[in-house]
């Protein structure tokens, strides 16, 4: 299948097929200003999956309460006063970003268990999962959780299977205000410049595109009211990015400190061979 | 044939290789999610998941058996000035020129140093490997916590298993030293020269 071309593979030192190039990389567009929070998104995305997640009662719109194994997408909920002394509610889908530099990819130890397809979609490829959770400490959005049936890393596939046969996510084809678009990234920027264009019309001067460039970029963008401030829809962080721990030493520290050990072996072995081993004289004793 | 001075009971025997498999379990458990090179030693402990699995509990019996250890071998580990001016003279050591080092006792500075590098990275494994150990105990900390824990506990191990890569060389390297730890004797030259101080304090020669 073409569109699922493994760009790249988690725990894998050699370069994956890359030479198709004419892949085009995909984007889920969410408009949280037509956003009604009515969670159709939610019920899709559990019925395309065959998920179900446990029933349970909060208070509050937040329901359920936070991403699980079960649910994938949740709808979260933010009441924000504005300069002017209006309410807004902010009401973000989120899920999965779908970085271009995927963190939980490159934090994760078992071969192929995380792959990046050419259209841009990260996957988890359950079965190679060990259940580490090192993906957890990659994630600069705080997205994967761990089922606690099969101790395995669960999220959002962006609905990889019916993006690979030309259809659109479970949650875009459901949305009933269209603020969940889908198709070529270039199109969802597209797209985007004219809503934000018609925001900035109806007086919110700093509505823009969260396609965040410290993780490369992601394949699910969001327009966002108040771009300047991201982290008033229920804490979207403003720069994300890999943290250091995992970047400098997934990247660097590893491969130099596995050739020290090597080396330390080698030094071992040929030191015997220059000295020689140390050897006492019996006559030594007295 | 020379006198044998016993060195090590066979309890404090068992214990050492009891520590060292479980090390060695550990190390080659560890280095399989340490980087893709070393993930085909996950085949030793039945595949990804299973090493995922028992690493942790590999590494809390070598931690419990290596406190029993540490507690037996903690008084003659000691730091002494004498032990400064040993390790002064290391390049003559590694050159196999012993002649007028300093008297060691029943352990020279290299083997001190060892030991406490284990004492301290040892605990500092079980503790930044309880953080992340799924799914028992990872999911009560923080993430911020986790990606500390795992640099801590991958660095921990790394000055661990490069200290034990020293340590089996120079069991091979100083030729009647493994004795000690298989028989519980070596031969009276062996202590005398080796560990001289120790020598005349077992036989009071």
């Amino acid at each position: 299948m073409q569109s699922l071309d493994v760009q790249k593979r988690s725990a894998t030192t050699t370069t994956p097929p890359s030479v198709r190039v004419a892949e085009e990389p995909v984007a889920k567009l969410i408009d949280i200003s037509k956003c009604i929070g009515c969670k159709a998104c939610q019920v899709a995305c559990m019925q395309w999956n065959d998920l179900r997640d446990e029933i349970t009662f909060h208070p509050g719109y937040n329901n359920p309460v936070d991403l699980s194994d079960q649910s994938w997408t949740v709808m979260r909920f933010a009441e924000v006063q504005r300069e002017d002394g209006r309410l807004d509610w902010l009401i973000r889908k989120d899920g999965c970003m779908h970085c271009e530099d995927p963190g939980c990819l490159k934090a994760c130890p078992a071969p192929g268990a995380i792959v990046k397809y050419a259209n841009g979609i990260v996957d988890f490829v359950s079965e190679n999962c060990i259940g580490c959770g090192y993906c957890l400490t990659g994630c600069p959005f705080n997205i994967p959780r761990i089922s606690k049936k099969d101790n395995k890393a669960y999220k959002c596939t962006l609905c990889s299977d019916r993006v690979a046969v030309g259809l659109e996510p479970a949650c875009v084809k459901t949305c009933p205000t269209g603020a969940i678009v889908f198709g070529s990234k270039v199109d969802m920027i597209h797209h985007a410049e004219g809503r934000i264009a018609d925001l900035k019309e109806r007086g919110y001067s700093n509505a823009a595109l969260y396609d965040p460039q410290g993780v490369g970029g992601t394949h699910v963008m969001y327009v966002l009211q108040h771009g300047d401030q991201p982290e008033l829809y229920a804490g979207l962080p403003k720069d994300p990015s890999i943290s250091p721990l995992v970047s400098l030493w997934k990247g660097i520290a590893k491969p130099l400190m596995s050739f020290g050990i090597g080396l330390a072996v080698f030094a071992g072995f040929f030191h015997f061979v220059t000295a020689g081993p140390k050897e006492v004289e019996e006559e030594e004793t007295d | 044939m020379s006198t044998l001075i016993q060195r090590y009971s066979a309890s404090e025997r068992n214990n050492h290789w009891l520590v060292a498999i479980a090390f060695i379990l550990a190390a080659l458990s560890g280095l399989a999610l340490f980087h893709p090179a070393f993930f085909f030693l996950t085949n030793l402990f039945g595949g990804g998941t299973w090493t995922r699995i028992l690493h942790p509990f590999i590494g809390a019996v070598m931690f419990l058996f290596f406190i029993v250890m540490a507690a037996r071998f903690w008084r003659p580990n000691r730091i002494t000035p004498a032990d400064r001016q040993w390790m002064r003279r290391i390049g003559d050591v590694i050159r196999n020129r012993d002649e007028g080092l300093p008297e060691p006792g029943k352990y020279n500075a290299g083997q001190k140093y060892l030991f406490w590098v284990l004492v301290i990275g040892i605990p500092v494994l079980l503790v930044s490997g309880i953080f992340i150990w799924q799914p028992w105990f990872a999911p009560f900390f923080p993430i911020w916590l986790l990606r500390v824990a795992v640099v801590v506990h991958a660095l921990a191990a790394w000055i661990i298993i490069l200290g034990i890569v020293v340590h089996v060389y120079a069991a091979i390297w100083v030729k009647g030293t493994i004795r000690a730890m298989t028989r519980g004797t070596v031969s009276a030259a062996w202590a005398k020269h080796h560990h001289r101080a120790w020598y005349r304090e077992t036989t009071g020669k």
